[in-house]
Formats: C-alpha cells, sequence, structure tokens
C-alpha cells in the first residue's frame, strides 16, 4: 500500500481516500463496527493494491456506518459525520473540502449514491463483476460494489480505470476482456427514462428537472416514465440485503478476532455477550431480520420472494432498455437529512435506500451527477460517466 | 412379533486433492496445528471463495462410479450454526443442487446381490478441530482441516442389517480409492459415517421414529453401534423400557452404548441460502467427457481381465484390489507379456519392498513399464533374478531408473562367455577338491555347493542352466 504523506507527495501525484470497508495491511479497518475496532488485515484489498501500482497515493480512511447499510455513516461506533447540522458521509465530505480527489467506497446501500447526490459530487458504482471485492469486509455479497466519488465525471472515469479489471481472487469477477468494457464508451446516450414514481423533496425535484433541461440541450431526450416496478426493489433488497449481512456477519463470533465479551460461563454466553456488546442496534435488527427470512419456515415465502423479485426488477430494466439508453432516478429522497431524522425513525436507511435499490439488486452501474442518479446497461459505465460530463459542460 | 432394520447412511469422504476447497492451502492430512491455514480458511473477512476445479472433477467421478446422474448446472450454497471449529459460522456446502443425484451401489452378502440407491452426492467444505486441554481448561482451535474438500454420499434407507452396511461401506470405499477419489482412511477420519436407523414390524411399509448416530469412524464400532440399537429399539417397542424420540445420538465404543446428545447441539435452523460469491458450475461435455474418459474400470471387471491373461483367481484378485497394482500390471505386461511373471513379481518381489517401506498399496510409485523392462530382461537372461531384485529396489528410490541402463552401469549384465565361465569353474574345482569328489561318489549335494560358488564368483551374471551344464561337463573331464 502506498502511503500519502507529506514526504512522498508530488506535486502531480494524486490521493485517494478509502471507506473503512477496505481492508489495509497498514491500516486499521473497522466497519464503522466496535467489533472490528483496530482490526488490522492480513492483507491488502486488490483495489489497494491497483491503486499503489498506479502510484496512487492513499491519504487514510473514512468513517463508515456500521457495515456501510445506513444512511450516510450515523450507526458509526465511532459518531456520525455532520456538518451545519446536517448528515454527511465522511468519504464524500474527504472529497468535497479537497482533501482527497477521490473516496473509494463500498456501495452496500446506496449511502455513497445519497452522499453525492446531497453535496453535488460525481460517484459511480460500477457494473457487477468489473471491480474486485476481494478485500472487501462483506455485507452483502450479490449487490454491493467497489465505487468511486470525486468532483468530476473525468477523474472517476481514470481512478474507475486504474481498479476496473478481472481478479481471480474473486469468483464473481467477469473475464478480463468484459471488464474492460466498461472503460470505453461504446454508444452514447441519447435517451433517458425519466422515472416518476418515486416521491421527492422539492429540492431533489429541482435537480431533476435541472439536470434534464441542461443535457437536453446537448440533444439528449428525456422520456417520463411511470417506473412503478422499481419501487419493488427496495423491500427485495432489504431482504437479500438482510439475509447476506446476516450470515457474513456471523463470522464475528468473539472467537478467532474482534470484540470478545469479558463476562461468559458458555459458550453460548460468549457469542451472546461479545455480539450483543459489539453490534449496534440498526445491524442487530438487520441480523434478526435476514435470519427470519433464511428460517424453514420464511425461506420459500420471504427470501425466494425476494430472489424472484431481483428477476422482475432485472428484465424491467431489460425492457427499458429495449427502447430507451439510460434511466434517470433520484439519487436520493431528501436533499438531506439531520440527526433528528435518525431519531424519529430508526431504520429510515431501510426506508430511503428506495431510489438507489433497483441499481444495488440488478448490479446495474449507476452514476450520480448534478444530484440525480442515472442507470444504465451493463458495462455501459463510460457511457454514463460521459453524459455526467456533458452535464459538467453544461450541456455542450 | 419379528422387527426388521431400516439404515440408510450419510458418508462423509475427505478428497484426495492437492489444495482445500476454496483457498489454495494444502489439503494434507497431519502438519502442525494451524499450519495450513490462511485469512480464507480463518474465516477473516474479505477473502473469497474461488472453486477448486479438482474438487469438481472427484464429485464427478465419485457420481460415475455410482451410476449416479450427474448434475450439469450445480451450485453452492451457505450453511449457517454456530461452532468454534467453524470460522465463518457457515459451511459452503450443496443443499439446492447438488452434483449428483440418483445413483446405485451394488452390495453382496451372504444373502445374495442388492442394489442400494444412492439419494445424492454433494460437495461440501470440512470444519476444523477443537482441542480440549483439560490441564489449562481451555479449548483451542485448529483450522488445519477447514475448507479440506468433502463429499457426503447420502444412501436411501436400503440397508436392512450391520452385515449389509459394512459391504456397502466397503464396496464404496474400494470403488473410491479405485477411482482415486480418496484414499477412504477411516481412521484418519478421511471416511467418516452417520447411521440413521429405525425399525418397524417385518412387512409394514410404515417407517419407525428414527434415530441418528454421528460421526462413526470404524467399521466395526458400526457394527457394534447397529447391534445395540437395534435391540434398544426393539426394547422399547416390545418392553416400552424408554420412549423413541427422533434425535442424534452420540455412540461411545468403549461403554457399548449410545447416548442422546443434548438437544442444544443438534436443534437449530441452519438457514440454507446460495452463496452469491460462488457462481453457479456449469459442466460442459468437454469437461464431463475427461472426467469419464480417466475412469478406470470397475475391480471386478479388471479381475475377470485378468484371469484371462492367464492368472489364478487369487493373484487376479490381489491385483485388482488397488488401482495403482492395477496400472503397474496392465504397464508392466504392455512390455514384457507375461501376466504370470508380472503378477509373481508385483505380488511377492514389489509388495516385500513396500511392506518393508512400511507403506500402503496405494503408495506404490513403480513406473510399470520400466518393471516391464525389467522382467523382459530377466526372461530373456540377460539379468538374473536375484541382480534383477537389486535393481527393483534401486527402482523403488529412484523411479526414473532404466533398468537395462541400470544393469550395464553395475555390472548386472549375464554373461555367456564360456571361457570365461570354464575358468571360474577351474578356479572354484581347484579350490573345493572335497566337493568335486563327492559328487563323483554320487552326492548330488556336492554339485549346488560348487554351482553355488561359481555363481557368486561370477556375481549372479550368469544364465544358470549353462552354468550348471558347463559345469557337469568340467567335473566329468576332470
Amino acid at each position: 500500500m502506498k502511503l500519502f504523506t507529506a514526504e512522498t507527495e508530488v506535486k502531480t501525484q494524486k490521493k485517494v481516500v478509502l471507506d473503512d470497508m477496505i481492508l489495509t495491511k497498514d491500516l486499521p479497518t473497522c466497519a464503522g463496527s466496535k467489533m472490528l475496532d483496530g482490526y488490522m488485515s492480513l492483507f491488502d484489498a486488490q483495489v489497494v493494491t491497483k491503486l499503489s501500482e498506479a502510484q496512487i497515493g492513499i491519504c487514510g480512511k473514512a468513517n463508515v456506518g456500521e457495515f456501510a447499510i445506513d444512511l450516510l455513516g450515523e450507526t458509526s461506533y465511532y459518531g456520525a459525520c455532520t456538518n451545519d447540522g446536517k448528515l454527511v458521509s465522511a468519504s464524500a465530505e474527504i472529497v468535497k473540502t479537497g482533501k482527497a480527489d477521490a473516496a473509494i467506497v463500498l456501495d452496500v446501500n446506496g449511502a455513497p449514491r445519497r452522499a453525492a447526490a446531497q453535496s453535488d459530487l460525481v460517484y459511480i458504482k460500477p457494473t457487477y463483476g468489473t471491480v474486485s471485492r476481494y478485500g472487501t469486509i462483506p455485507a452483502a455479497c450479490s449487490g454491493e460494489t467497489v465505487g468511486v466519488i470525486s468532483t468530476t465525471a473525468n477523474q472517476c472515469k481514470e481512478i474507475l480505470g486504474i481498479i476496473a479489471g478481472h481478479d481471480d481472487k474473486d469468483g464473481t469477477s467477469h473475464a478480463d476482456t468484459v471488464c474492460q468494457k466498461i472503460k470505453t464508451s461504446s454508444e452514447k446516450i441519447t435517451k433517458i427514462a425519466l422515472i416518476s414514481a418515486f416521491n421527492v423533496d422539492s429540492d431533489t425535484a429541482a435537480k431533476i428537472d435541472n439536470f434534464k433541461t441542461v443535457i437536453e440541450k446537448s440533444g439528449v431526450s428525456c422520456h417520463t416514465v411511470e417506473g412503478e416496478k422499481l419501487l419493488c426493489a427496495r423491500v427485495a433488497w432489504n431482504i437479500l440485503m438482510s439475509a447476506e449481512l446476516c450470515n457474513n456477519v456471523s463470522r464475528y463470533d468473539g472467537i478467532k478476532y474482534g470484540h470478545r465479551a469479558s463476562e461468559y460461563t458458555t459458550i453460548g454466553e460468549l457469542y451472546t455477550n461479545s455480539r450483543t456488546e459489539a453490534f449496534g442496534d440498526l445491524l442487530k435488527t438487520a441480523i434478526l431480520y435476514g435470519s427470519d427470512t433464511l428460517s424453514t419456515e420464511n425461506y420459500m415465502k420471504v427470501y425466494d420472494k425476494a430472489l424472484r423479485i431481483r428477476r422482475v426488477v432485472a428484465e424491467y430494466f431489460d425492457e427499458l432498455f429495449k427502447e430507451y439508453d439510460a434511466v434517470l432516478l433520484p439519487g436520493c429522497s431528501k436533499s438531506f437529512y439531520t440527526e433528528k431524522d435518525i431519531e424519529t425513525n430508526k431504520y429510515i436507511s431501510f426506508e430511503e435506500n428506495a431510489c438507489t435499490a433497483p441499481a444495488s439488486i440488478t448490479g446495474l452501474p449507476a452514476v450520480v451527477a448534478g444530484g440525480v442518479q442515472i442507470v444504465g446497461k451493463a458495462f455501459s459505465d463510460a457511457g454514463l460517466l460521459d453524459l455526467a460530463e456533458i452535464y459538467e459542460k453544461g450541456g455542450k | 412379533m419379528k422387527y426388521e432394520t431400516v439404515i440408510g447412511l450419510e458418508v462423509h469422504i475427505e478428497l484426495a486433492t492437492e489444495s482445500k476447497i476454496f483457498c489454495s492451502c494444502s489439503a494434507k492430512f497431519g502438519g502442525e496445528q494451524n499450519d495450513h491455514v490462511c485469512p480464507a480458511c480463518c474465516g477473516m473477512p474479505g477473502m473469497l471463495p474461488v472453486v477448486n476445479k479438482h474438487v469438481v472433477d472427484l464429485g464427478m467421478a465419485a457420481g460415475m462410479m455410482l451410476n449416479c446422474h450427474i448434475n450439469r448446472t450445480t451450485t453452492f450454497d451457505k450453511k449457517s450454526y454456530y461452532y468454534p471449529d467453524l470460522p465463518c459460522s457457515y459451511q459452503t456446502t450443496q443443499w439446492f443442487s447438488p452434483i449428483c443425484v440418483n445413483g446405485t451401489l451394488q452390495i453382496e452378502t451372504s444373502k445374495g446381490k442388492k442394489d442400494i440407491r444412492i439419494k445424492q452426492i454433494h460437495m461440501e467444505e470440512d470444519a476444523g478441530k477443537l482441542v480440549h486441554d483439560d490441564w489449562t481448561n481451555t479449548s483451542l482451535v485448529d483450522f488445519n482441516r477447514t475448507s479440506v474438500p468433502l463429499i457426503e454420499i447420502v444412501s436411501q434407507p436400503d440397508l436392512s442389517s450391520a452385515e449389509e452396511v459394512v459391504a456397502y461401506l466397503e464396496r464404496l470405499r474400494s470403488l473410491l480409492r479405485f477411482a482415486k477419489v480418496s484414499e477412504c482412511r477411516m481412521e484418519q477420519g478421511s471416511m467418516r459415517c452417520d447411521v440413521n436407523l429405525s425399525i418397524r414390524p417385518e412387512g409394514s411399509d410404515k417407517l419407525g421414529v428414527r434415530t441418528e448416530m454421528k460421526n462413526m469412524n470404524s467399521i466395526s464400532a458400526i457394527t457394534r453401534a447397529i447391534e445395540y440399537e437395534v435391540s434398544r429399539h426393539i426394547d422399547a417397542l416390545e418392553n416400552g423400557t424408554e420412549e423413541l424420540v427422533q434425535e442424534t445420538r452420540r455412540w461411545d465404543d468403549i461403554k457399548g452404548k449410545s447416548f442422546a446428545m443434548r438437544n442444544k447441539e443438534t436443534a437449530g435452523d441452519y438457514r440454507y441460502f446460495p452463496d452469491p460469491n460462488v457462481m453457479p458450475i456449469v459442466i460442459d461435455d468437454e469437461w464431463f467427457d475427461s472426467v469419464k474418459n480417466a475412469l478406470p474400470e470397475f475391480p471386478e471387471i479388471k479381475k475377470a481381465k485378468y484371469i484371462e491373461l492367464g492368472l489364478s483367481e487369487y493373484d487376479a484378485g490381489m491385483l485388482s484390489e488397488s488401482i495403482s497394482l492395477c496400472e503397474c500390471f496392465e504397464a508392466a505386461y504392455e512390455v514384457c507379456k507375461s501376466a504370470k511373471e508380472v503378477a509373481n513379481w508385483l505380488i511377492s518381489d514389489c509388495m516385500n519392498i513396500v511392506n518393508k517401506k512400511q507403506w500402503t498399496v496405494d503408495m506404490l510409485n513403480l513406473d510399470g513399464k520400466s518393471l516391464g523392462m525389467l522382467i523382459s530382461l530377466v526372461m530373456e537372461g540377460k539379468v538374473g533374478r536375484t541382480n534383477g531384485k537389486k535393481i527393483l529396489e534401486a527402482m523403488f528410490d529412484d523411479s526414473s531408473i532404466n533398468p537395462g541402463e541400470y544393469a550395464e552401469q553395475n555390472g548386472f549384465i549375464v554373461s555367456n562367455d564360456t571361457s570365461l565361465i570354464e575358468s571360474v569353474i577351474k578356479e572354484v574345482m581347484a579350490q573345493d577338491e572335497k566337493s568335486v569328489t563327492d559328487y563323483k561318489n554320487g552326492k548330488e549335494k556336492a554339485l549346488m555347493a560348487l554351482f553355488g560358488k561359481c555363481m557368486r564368483q561370477l556375481k549372479g551374471n550368469c544364465d544358470p542352466q549353462l552354468l550348471q551344464k558347463l559345469l557337469i561337463d568340467c567335473i566329468n573331464k576332470a
């Protein structure tokens, strides 16, 4: 790993911040959880290796919510980040304030997309399987992707070009020829479906209108489509994410590493006390929910249905892509959240993920720019970033 | 009332792969504690499973040996439960779409032949091992065995006695060893067996209450456990000694009794679901055929062939017990074309060396072609039999030895130079005049003494018949 320090600083060298779901040998990786407080990995994530090979410096780790399933990092054991009373994501804030050129994040439940939409940054969640997940702390493996937050589309493209590619150590990684596809734009996006089914606040609605106006100047046409089927992605994703999360965090049992309770008499108590002490409320809820959906009683009734809904959503996207090049969704339904929002509704991140769930559940690429989210066909990542660039240039 | 026993078996077999199922750690038995481990098999976050292709090869091979249908698309699932020897707290196994289904295994007992149906074979990873230290009152975990590949072979409840169970296990072991799927060593835990047993009145088609005995690891213990369980079940039904409940029991071979395991250890919902990190494995025709074509014939087919080549029932049976003997036999026969000679060399000479080295037959590393060449040399009289054995021993230590070259380099080539032989004979006769006189006086044994001395002098490099003829000629002339 190439640490970025004052001594190693070279003027031309780029520096990135990693969110705390990405494992590094030289810095602790804690996933925002007391369970992994101070955890030192024995190896670097594949993205870290690739960045170092490309002479990109790593300037540090950014706080995340516990296992990255919350709204904007508010469930972190290390506390929420706020700016002017508004909840902010640490990695987005670091990029926005210029402390890093980009942030490498693990997009589990859409937090980076919400963050980028609210702070007017550019973000790409690439096509599933094109960036290695080797060395990322697993939460919801079937949908989570390493993503890049930056200030410009071009910068996102550059970093994505470095980290994308086949990896033998990730069984879900595509062949290299397939991974390379996301780096070059094959077709221009000219026709967009604007989904109207999501409820948004007035600021967000204004952002969508603005984005539409700007890109229409460049000859891109936007067509309103209700897209109601995309609404069911949220419930299905919550089921799949909770089930996988429950399974993935079951390895933190206090035996091998991580937090171990000081008081226990039986092995059962060791498990229960360690996990009770070290896991936060939202994670505990997800564990219980996920465990229940996988029970013999509920598997067919709940989990299997969620898998079917995943198929329905994917097929609906396919249908849209027959007519449109990309689909425009809100990146987030509200322009900001406060700590009070969380206090009122503990499970807000399982409701406010409605706009991000469709791309999470299908593994399709999604770009956030100008506060909106554009979901494209698989491997159309470069095309989506081109569109973001057109927006940046005011439609020229 | 007469009862019949209904038994189904779940047999776990550790596969003979070099590395583990999802990482590149060694899968070998033994080693220092936690020697064969990496972040993946220790359950550290961030490592992703990458399937070892050889595991799928062997899973398929096992299915083919047991006449199974091979599912051309097979998937892995996660099974969740907490135990300290399971580092991820889930085991990656096959629940929804196992690699093989619907097979049969034919067994032979005193009652004749019987087909036992195989329900399925699935691939999975093994768990680690807990070591309890009573001295410090702690438990330690050894992850060496974690993620060692296993297949579980599940039979239908078609077995009805301990004798049949033993026949089933022995046949299974023989076939899987033959196909090099596993060494199937019960004492090392590479073959373990769960016995599901119930009894019912003879002729009834309703199954009785079933109990399961887990992790049986010796055939004799399995026999004792089955006999004990059957009598316990009958006792419960006839005399009402206890109420039978469906449960998992532990067999204590020393006490000769089975005990109910605490409910806590067995209850629980495994919450199976497809592993999103392992893509479905698609077996195309090319892959399927490559495994199929590499499979050996069944042992009895080999045996019949060997008998046809002129071997005795006993010799053919001995050879066809081990695939390494078969392979060596066939390659050697190809070269020297004498089945009997090859069988003699393999069964007596080679096995002697194997026993001396305290190996098992399957560790035989002899190159069959070289063995055939050696046998040819001896048969053609180019190398003496005693010297041939010396060459064989050298070949065990260095498999690259070419017997012809080795014989030349070490002076093991038989000489047919009569003048040389005669000069040796004369020398020996001069040294041992007594034997010469004895022989002349009709003591046949004396000739053997002279023969032996000549042979030693010639370092064994002489055709025995030629030597004998020349020796008699010389004595007669003298």
